[in-house]
């Protein structure tokens, strides 16, 4: 017992409508790094802000070197030595390192004045002891990010942490800097402190970790030792074998036209390379972890982002769009994954909401005709079944499903025949997800192209007619339905990192159909 | 292979391009406040050749005098635009806190000192009821100090019983703004007031904890509360002190009139405003100094009594002003997409 540094004990955690975190348990010895992995909404970063005292656990108990102890605030969670490094960062831009990393704790000459030559001073002997390279006046803001996620380390590691928790730290850095990262985590870890590495990417749990805890839909699954444990078998306890009597989708029609075809798309931030194409009557799935740049496709398509390198064709035509108004009159309709920011007018009514895109039909000489806006709208809230007391009814009273279908109703009457869904499911309950799986069905029949970008793998497998699989803004791979499954999408989406190989069969899609 | 390779040595570029744009901002920074001073250097030299009247020292010490007011006011609320507020009660406060010093010292007779300073804590009274709303009731900074504006206005109303109050039974108290401590320089007490303020003001924000917590919380209010910091607490305390300057201004402000006027204040508010702007503090919080506000007050009252000297009607000169700041903010923003 005295080997354990942190014990989680059978925690739980609710939200409203959401079970996050189920009975969970886990340890970290001293001077271990514990790999927690799971899929999107396994609840790691639960997890992690129950650990961090920005949320409270409904019932469970965590132990530090032996001792319960109960964390109620951040900054509490700090003083009992528990720093984490949260994916976003938590720094002041405007501020200087140094300032940054002593914030709350600056050096003072009496009461009110700062003693800036000191808090410099300290910052720079925390840098040599824990061997980072950083500059304690230079502004936050004008560092990049892998320098950033530095500063946030030498900040969690100014504490004297006995355990640092780390989410997704190498999300945004390159090899060198990867490296450098592990450099500093095996020079933190040592008989009294122990690391938990919250990643996305397999090899890497190789390369850092000592045991891997397995999590799934706010479940624990199990923790194995990292260096006999095959990426595979890690895998598929991620996945689970939840949904063997998955439904798949009809074959999609043979041998329709290319509607949609990108070639080495790449842009600034994000994208590089990508290659897929779209047929008339298809739904393609984008699959992917977070942060692989399937919504970034979506925008560079649209004209939301700059493309920088590769070109789109439509209907056979190169084509360059710059904004998404342009996107629309091609016939491009984007419905984003943030729909209540993005899709609606809440306060306005379902009537106003559809025809919002296309009320250049529904005016005349500079006023609206109410009536056959009316009259359409009632037509698609027929077609789509969509369940509202009337077209006069705010969208913000509708449900979830029924709001995602007044978005769709939108692009229908734009005349829009390719379709790209972010995430469509999102925020929709079950009962409603299956009624939207069958308009998108229906869509793709009567025609429509579809590209739907989804983080819920048995989703995409049971909608897409092919997959494409993104990591780290390329195509790892596509797939067709049936030689698809949970295991080699996921494999496939963590297939790039630290490592410089990329397995065979990874060329970019457009050769694979 | 090649994708891995392309995509590392496009990452190292990216990483080189970053630097480079850093070294860069950092000068532009720097250039923007150059850029604040030399338009403030050239105005002068314009004006001065335009008309012979400018250069003097008498038009001069004019012009300082013009600023003293409004230079207070801004001090004050570079430090709650800074930390990412805003407070648009602190031209009618100034004039509640100008009110509040007349019945001090008039109706209640009390010494000089005591109403001086009465009508400060007026002023840092009000910044904490406005500091309280903000940071306790999370009312936004724009709803509450205005509703503060319209209750500082019709306070001072009241108090006052609508009528000016004059300052006869208090002579010293004319000569703490109009005065001159100075021997041998016309140089009103106003201008030394001010001048005193701007260093305390500059103080405070570069050297204390005050002025460090008013940077991070405008930098990242939420990050800033996730490392420890009593966000609430602080922002109730910048509010508080940037309400002391108001009452400077209103102290200031009644001595140079000899009388507190309860009518006047409304629209100092947002000329305090636009000398923080011009002088290069970022409305989105996190970014400004203390010697850019009193750069940006001097631009705005060079240009108004420049132009007046031109006999350039007054209608104009607020055209001029406005232009002024549409010139600062773009100049600002330009900045702002380059380095980010």
């Amino acid at each position: 017992m005295d080997n354990l540094l942190l014990n989680v004990h059978n925690v739980s955690k609710s939200f409203p409508g959401v079970k996050a975190l189920a009975d969970v348990g886990l340890d970290v010895r001293h001077n271990e790094v514990l790999a927690l992995v799971g899929e999107n909404g396994a609840g790691k970063s639960t997890l992690m802000k129950l650990l961090s005292g920005i949320h409270a656990p409904d019932s469970g108990s965590f132990e530090l070197d032996g001792r319960p102890i109960q964390v109620q605030s951040p900054k509490q969670a700090q003083e009992l030595g528990i720093s984490i490094i949260h994916q976003e960062f938590n720094l002041m831009p405007d501020l200087t390192v140094a300032q940054n990393i002593y914030i709350g704790r600056e050096p003072r000459s009496g009461n009110f004045l700062l003693n800036d030559r000191r808090l410099n001073a300290r910052a720079a002997e925390l840098f040599a002891r824990i061997r980072i390279d950083l500059d304690p006046k230079s502004k936050v803001g004008d560092l990049t990010v892998a320098k950033q996620q530095m500063v946030e380390i030498a900040k969690a590691l100014s504490h004297d942490s006995k355990v640092l928790i780390m989410d997704e730290p190498t999300a945004a850095l390159n090899e060198a800097e990867v490296a450098a990262l592990h450099e500093i985590i095996r020079n933190f870890k040592s008989e009294s402190t122990g690391v938990i590495y919250i990643s996305h990417r397999m090899d890497e749990i190789n390369e850092i970790a000592d045991r891997v805890t397995v999590l799934r839909d706010g479940g624990y699954v199990d923790t194995v030792d990292a260096g006999s444990t095959p990426i595979r078998d890690v895998i598929s306890m991620m996945v689970g074998r939840r949904l063997s009597t998955e439904q798949r989708p009809d074959p999609a029609p043979a041998g329709t036209d290319v509607v949609l075809a990108a070639d080495g798309v790449s842009t600034r931030d994000m994208l590089s390379g990508v290659s897929f194409e779209l047929r008339a009557g298809e739904i393609l799935g984008f699959a992917g972890l977070m942060g692989a740049g399937r919504t970034e496709v979506a925008r560079a398509i649209v004209g939301a982002d700059r493309i920088t390198a590769g070109s789109i064709e439509v209907h056979g035509r190169q084509q360059k769009i710059p904004n998404p108004a342009a996107a629309a009159s091609l016939g491009i309709g984007y419905l984003s994954e943030d729909r209540k920011h993005l899709g609606l007018l809440l306060d306005r009514n379902v009537k106003e909401n559809i025809a919002l895109s296309s009320l250049g039909r529904f005016s005349g000489g500079g006023f609206m005709k109410g009536k056959a806006m009316a009259a359409k709208a009632q037509e698609l809230v027929g077609t789509l079944r969509i369940k509202t007391p009337s077209v006069n009814q705010p969208a913000r009273n509708l449900s979830g499903g029924n709001q995602q279908k007044v978005v769709i109703a939108k692009w229908l009457l734009k005349d829009c025949d390719i379709l790209i869904f972010d995430e469509p499911t999102r925020g929709i309950d079950v009962g409603a997800k299956e009624e939207i799986y069958t308009l998108l069905n229906e869509l793709a029949s009567q025609g429509k192209s579809i590209i739907m970008i989804s983080s819920e793998l048995p989703e995409v497998l049971r909608l897409s007619h092919r997959i494409v699989v993104m990591c780290e803004g390329r195509v790892a791979g596509s797939l067709s339905n049936d030689e698809a499954d949970q295991e080699n999408i996921m494999e496939m989406a963590t297939r790039f990192g630290a490592d410089d190989v990329v397995p065979a069969g990874a060329e970019p899609a457009g050769g694979t159909q | 292979m090649s994708t891995v390779q392309a995509a590392k040595s496009e990452s190292r570029t990216h990483t080189g391009d970053t630097a480079g744009r850093t070294l860069s901002g950092r000068l532009r920074s720097s250039l923007q406040q150059f850029l604040a001073f030399a338009s403030l250097i050239a105005l002068v030299i314009f004006f001065s050749i335009a008309s012979g009247k400018f250069m003097t020292l008498s038009n001069i010490s004019g012009i300082l005098l013009a600023t003293s007011v409004i230079g207070i006011l801004a001090l004050g609320t570079t430090f709650v635009i800074i930390s990412g507020g805003i407070d648009l009660s602190i031209g009618t406060g100034m004039t509640l806190c100008s009110v509040m010093t007349g019945v001090f010292l008039t109706y209640l007779g009390l010494p000089l000192i005591v109403g001086v300073i009465g009508g400060i804590l007026t002023g840092a009274v009000m910044g904490l009821v406005n500091g309280t709303l903000i940071a306790a009731l999370k009312i936004p900074p724009f709803i509450a100090t205005l509703a503060m504006m319209m209750i500082a206005e019709g306070l001072a109303l009241v108090i006052s019983g609508t009528s000016p109050i004059y300052f006869g039974s208090t002579p010293g108290f004319t000569n703490l703004a109009l005065g001159s401590v100075i021997p041998g320089l016309s140089i009103p007490n106003a201008v030394l007031i001010i001048f005193i303020a701007a260093v305390l003001a500059g103080v405070t924000m570069s050297k204390t904890i005050i002025g460090r917590y008013t940077f991070s919380i405008g930098s990242n209010e939420d990050a800033t509360a996730l490392s420890g910091v009593n966000v609430k607490k602080w922002k109730v305390l910048i509010y508080t002190f940037a309400g002391a300057f108001t009452g400077l201004a209103g102290v200031v402000m009644a001595s140079r009139l000899s009388s507190a006027q309860p009518g006047l204040g409304m629209g100092y508010e947002l000329e305090a405003i636009a000398a923080v702007i011009i002088g290069g503090t970022s409305l989105q919080g996190g970014k400004g100094s203390i010697i850019g506000t009193v750069i940006g007050a001097l631009i705005m009252s060079v240009l108004t009594n420049g132009l007046r000297i031109m006999s350039i009607p007054q209608e104009w000169q607020n055209v001029a002003v406005g232009a002024v700041i549409l010139l600062a903010v773009y100049l600002d923003m330009l900045r702002r997409k380059e380095t980010s």
